[in-house]
């Protein structure tokens, strides 16, 4: 691991250069941080790009709100439960509050008189938050959609979405693989370089987050 | 200790302390309101002196849809009504067009029935079992009733198709049949289910903090329980031995040995939350034994009798009640010729149940408010329909 | 006591307020009552020593508009299901209302399980049952037209911003 050879000659600070001008890529820096490790130049210091370090501590802590509407809410807390266990990918930390939470699922049917309490509660979570919708009902109104007359067609008209999780209701293997992609949304965020370094041209890939 | 002063006719608070009525709004979103129940408690400091439940935050609309599909489309509406229990209401919902149509169920259809509401019986008290410890502050029995229930889920799984929402019984018998990999898989879980039960025992049953919160809390006298209208494991709590399966039986179910426990006092008074929470925990290892016969003397044939491909039903109207988890769940049919139903009322018990918590949440600490509503055990889907 | 026994005896107290026996081709038996002496049958059959219906199982309300065959009135039905677990018999009580004014005395004063039925059946249907202690919506928002489950419901273009389809 200390003497990787293989790695195109280069010196840490073309190597720090490299990685800065790309914070998505993790695996730049890492080097970089090898080699200054061989060089002997320190051990107890790491140098990281702000950006891949913020979206390394996001993606790999999401805390979702504990917040289930219908049946979908039973495969969340079965995702959450002994067999599937969705600690395992850093987000199993339940919070009761919106307040304390990154990520709501939406899970399960959105009412009309259920509305306006889902859109306050992303109100009162704190940036930056993701939203997740879990099942057919959340992402389009589902089985309920045409004779429904209480139920709302799609969450995503009243709030902005992330990942949508189809199924009625979705397995929990659906739900863990829309949190890998969440992650890797998280992981292709730019938010300092966004929040300080104004670009040239004013051309902007990502939301809000 | 907190909670003998609180039963006790002294007043709590000195003279000299002044304290003020607070209304606290628990709910839609609280985690141990089930789901989507609003309350308004009405306190004074820790006593709740009027707590007024507001529903119909995930009114779906079952009723009228329904009305505008054919009858053989509603069994998947069934299924989300009590979501925690869909073999039981799909169940419910054919017995009642079979009723009305005339419809004959073939025997190995009914037994296969019987099996699968049992099992989805168990499944919704393990549920009802880790939710109301999560309620009460332990996490642990959470994730042991999650390990028993992923193996019925997974026999679920091979024989629907589904792992929650399973849409197995249809109208004129079941989906498929029972392979013997399945029921192997059903006699593996009963050793393992009556292998984990004396441990859930010892981890919350006999648990002396679950104990003094729910021994004496929330009791219901038997005829105030029937006044409400209270059905299931809340009725059985309170001392009233009454049971669809036993009382009026459907699908098969006179074939079977079984008891029907009822709440004794064991820990506190009669029909308090420890009775009601004792019942569905004694009524798991009845389902066992009903689950076992039904293995063992599974008659031979047919798994769906003849229906006609478009269902129209004759004018009438059929009330059918079952046993749910939750109490009698029963459909109000009416048909007036046509392929839809002209009515199809759901009388769901968790509604029904629901209904007697401003009776009983009064008076009463604020933890007690959890403790009474984890004890009904109430599933939001049904309530709202 | 089968129904039938029961409408006899409602029949012999109450008279021309109870309807007649017909047994219906298929399915449940029920018996009409006039809307006028719902209530005191309903004590009757709670009180009555020899019928004991302590338990109250559905109140529920039909909408007959549209229905096929001769008895297709403009009309609503309000159905009581009870159940005496005293005496382990059962009874089915309808009352017929006109659509445009239906009101009924409530039965929530004597079971208090009819108070969420009732509430529901107002909500659902519209029907005003005279006596109930809270009469307001249940599952529906508080201002919410109309009520959904009557046959020419029409639903709403939009309801406070959220769109219908």
């Amino acid at each position: 691991m200390d003497k990787s050879d293989n790695n195109p000659p280069q010196t840490a600070e073309q190597m720090l250069r490299a990685a800065v001008q790309d914070p998505r890529d993790l695996t730049r820096y890492l080097t970089y941080l090898n080699t200054i490790k061989s060089e002997g130049l320190s051990t107890s210091v790491m140098v990281v790009p702000l950006d891949a370090a913020i979206n390394w501590a996001r993606a790999s802590s999401i805390w979702p709100l504990t917040f289930g509407l219908a049946c979908c809410a039973i495969e969340m807390m079965a995702v959450g439960a002994s067999r599937f266990d969705l600690d395992r990918f850093g987000a199993g930390a339940f919070r009761p509050t919106p307040r304390q939470a990154d990520l709501m699922i939406v899970a399960g049917t959105v009412t009309y008189k259920m509305m306006p309490r889902v859109k306050r509660l992303y109100e009162q979570m704190p940036e930056p938050k993701f939203v997740m919708a879990m099942g057919a009902c959340t992402v389009g109104g589902g089985p309920y959609c045409k004779f429904g007359y209480h139920v709302v067609k799609g969450i995503d008209r009243f709030i902005p979405v992330d990942v949508y999780v189809p199924g009625c209701p979705p397995r929990p293997e659906a739900l863990i693989d829309a949190l890998l992609a969440l992650q890797r949304k998280i992981a292709t965020g730019r938010p300092i370089i966004e929040r300080y370094a104004k670009p040239a041209g004013g051309g902007k890939d990502g939301g809000a987050q | 200790m907190i909670h003998k002063e609180a039963q006790s006719s002294e007043p709590i608070l000195h003279d000299s302390l002044q304290s003020e009525e607070l209304l606290v709004n628990m709910g839609p979103q609280h985690p141990s309101t089930h789901g989507v129940l609003r309350l308004v408690v009405r306190t004074d400091g820790e006593m709740v002196r009027e707590t007024v439940p507001y529903i119909g935050y995930l009114h779906r609309c079952f009723e009228k849809i329904t009305e505008s599909v054919t009858y053989a489309q509603g069994v998947p509406y069934t299924d989300r009504l009590d979501y925690l229990a869909s073999m039981n209401n799909a169940l419910a919902f054919c017995l009642g067009v079979e009723k009305l149509g005339g419809f004959a169920v073939p025997e190995r259809a009914a037994w296969l029935r019987v099996i699968v509401a049992e099992l989805n019986r168990i499944a919704s008290h393990l549920i009802s079992f880790g939710t109301y410890a999560l309620d009460l502050g332990a996490f642990t029995p959470f994730l042991y009733g999650f390990r028993e229930r992923e193996a019925i889920l997974s026999i679920f799984e091979k024989l629907s198709g589904g792992r929650l929402l399973y849409h197995y019984p249809r109208i004129g018998g079941v989906r498929a049949d029972l392979t013997p990999e399945v029921a192997g898989d059903i006699r593996r879980f009963l050793v393992q289910m009556r292998k984990a039960w004396p441990e859930y025992n010892e981890l919350l049953s006999e648990n002396a903090i679950f104990v003094k919160r729910t021994a004496n809390v929330g009791v219901i006298s038997g005829a105030r329980a029937i006044a409400y209208g209270l059905t299931g494991p809340c009725l059985r709590g309170s001392g009233v031995r009454f049971d669809l399966r036993k009382n009026k039986p459907y699908s098969a179910y006179e074939r079977f040995d079984f008891s029907v426990p009822v709440g004794a006092g064991i820990k506190g008074a009669v029909g308090d939350c420890w009775d009601r929470y004792w019942v569905r925990m004694v009524e798991i290892m009845e389902s066992c034994k009903i689950v076992e016969q039904a293995l063992d003397g599974l008659p031979k044939g047919e798994i769906r009798g003849k229906t006609p491909r478009v269902l129209k039903l004759p004018k009438g109207q059929v009330y059918v009640p079952c046993e749910n988890p939750r109490g009698e769940l029963g459909f109000y049919i009416i048909s007036d010729g046509k392929t839809e139903p002209l009515r199809c009322k759901a009388r769901g018990p968790s509604f029904c149940n629901l209904s007697i918590t401003s009776e009983v949440c009064r008076d009463v600490l604020i933890a007690d408010v959890v403790a009474i509503l984890g004890s009904i055990d109430i599933v939001l889907g049904e309530v709202d329909r | 006591m089968t129904m039938e026994t029961i409408h006899a005896l409602l029949r012999e107290r109450f008279g021309e307020a109870i309807g007649e026996w017909p047994p219906p081709e298929t399915g449940d038996p029920w018996i009409g009552v006039k809307a006028e002496a719902y209530h005191d049958v309903a004590r009757f059959l709670r009180d009555d020593p020899a019928l004991k219906f302590d338990y109250l199982r559905l109140v529920s309300a039909v909408d007959w508009m549209g229905s096929s065959g001769a008895e297709s009135a403009e009309r609503l039905s309000s159905v009581l299901h009870l159940y005496s677990f005293a005496r382990d018999h059962e009874v089915t009580i309808a009352v017929d209302l006109p659509r445009d004014a239906a009101r009924l005395a409530s039965v929530a004063d004597l079971w208090p399980a009819a108070n969420w039925h009732e509430r529901e059946a107002y909500d659902m249907m519209g029907i005003v049952y005279e006596g109930h202690p809270d009469l307001r919506r249940i599952l529906l928002p508080e201002d919410w037209e109309g009520h959904p489950l009557r046959k020419d419901y029409v639903q709403p273009e939009e309801y406070h911003g959220i769109p219908n389809v």
